[in-house]
């Protein structure tokens, strides 16, 4: 898999992501500077973890304009895969390739830590063939991480079945208290109608080495790699 | 000529932040403060453009930019 990580002015985590697709699942990586236009022979696109623009007006508010965004959005809208992480995920809210967008959490505390996560769906190009309520722990590092959808959307959306991801407890149960920043139904990751756009707000690329405590974002990442190699 | 822009989280949406502001008012005495709503605001000045236009400019940047109408209303002032 051909990969491409975007970088914004204020993306944090281009690197571990770069660094999960290239040297722990054998693809290839490259770097795609916010002002470059060109996707030309990738695969794939991720939009990496951090505080573009430092957050300014609002997370992924002003990167929603980068010049790459406008070759993003054409990517995405020809079943190009797009997964966003995040700071990657409000990016891609804020420039409606997903729904939603993100409150301060509810605590108002930026939150660093591991949460466990259910998988909801498995025919995203991040979750393909990922067994459907299997949980995954990984670790969440952001304040603005509450999604929000008004109630009629998020029937729509759970009846799109768009919702992949929910926080929950290590063994899989719906709980208040498993869910760190008071996101609506729990949801910690949704992908679009056509499944090629995926946005999450744990860190993948941060659990996929033992050294890290965790190996279960690297599922993920194969998943992306099964899908790109059979397509 | 100078606009001002104020963005507001919608009704429906909860504010974690003047929650937050609330409480700390309540603790403090301010028993009368029903409730707080934290929200943005922007001075923008724009040249060489008429108050129609400018008006027209700072409603879109208000609208594309400055909110965003998933979670957010703005209401635009214009100063003659």
């Amino acid at each position: 898999m051909k990969v491409g990580v975007v970088v914004f002015p204020g993306s944090n985590c281009d690197h571990d992501a770069y660094h999960v697709v290239k040297h722990v699942c054998g693809g290839e990586a490259r770097f795609v500077w916010h002002k470059d236009a060109s996707l030309a022979g990738l695969d794939a696109v991720i939009l990496p973890g951090g505080f573009s623009y430092g957050d300014y007006l609002r997370t992924g508010g002003i990167a929603r304009f980068s010049p790459v965004m406008k070759s993003v959005v054409e990517f995405a809208d020809k079943g190009g895969p797009v997964i966003g992480i995040c700071n990657g995920f409000q990016i891609l809210q804020e420039a409606g390739l997903l729904p939603g967008a993100m409150l301060r959490n509810r605590t108002t505390k930026f939150l660093s830590q591991p949460v466990h996560v259910r998988i909801e769906r498995n025919d995203s190009v991040l979750t393909d063939g990922v067994q459907v309520g299997q949980v995954l722990t990984m670790p969440i590092a952001h304040g603005d991480g509450n999604f929000y959808l008004p109630d009629a959307e998020l029937d729509r959306l759970e009846g799109e079945g768009q919702v992949v991801f929910r926080y929950t407890t290590r063994d899989g149960r719906l709980e208040d208290a498993a869910n760190p920043n008071g996101s609506a139904r729990a949801i910690a990751g949704v992908c679009n109608a056509a499944r090629n756009v995926v946005g999450l707000m744990p860190h993948p690329e941060r659990a996929s080495e033992a050294e890290l405590g965790s190996l279960d974002g690297r599922q993920l990442f194969a998943a992306l790699a099964r899908v790109l190699q059979a397509a | 000529m100078k606009a001002r822009v104020y963005v507001t989280l919608k009704k429906s949406v909860f504010d974690p932040q003047g929650k937050t502001i609330h409480d700390a008012l309540r603790s403090m005495g301010y028993s009368s403060v029903s409730d707080v709503r934290q929200g943005k605001f922007f001075e923008v000045s724009l040249e060489g453009v008429t108050a129609e236009a400018g008006q027209k400019v700072v409603e879109e940047v208000a609208h594309k930019v400055l909110a965003n109408p998933v979670i957010e209303s703005y209401r635009v002032e214009v100063e003659a």
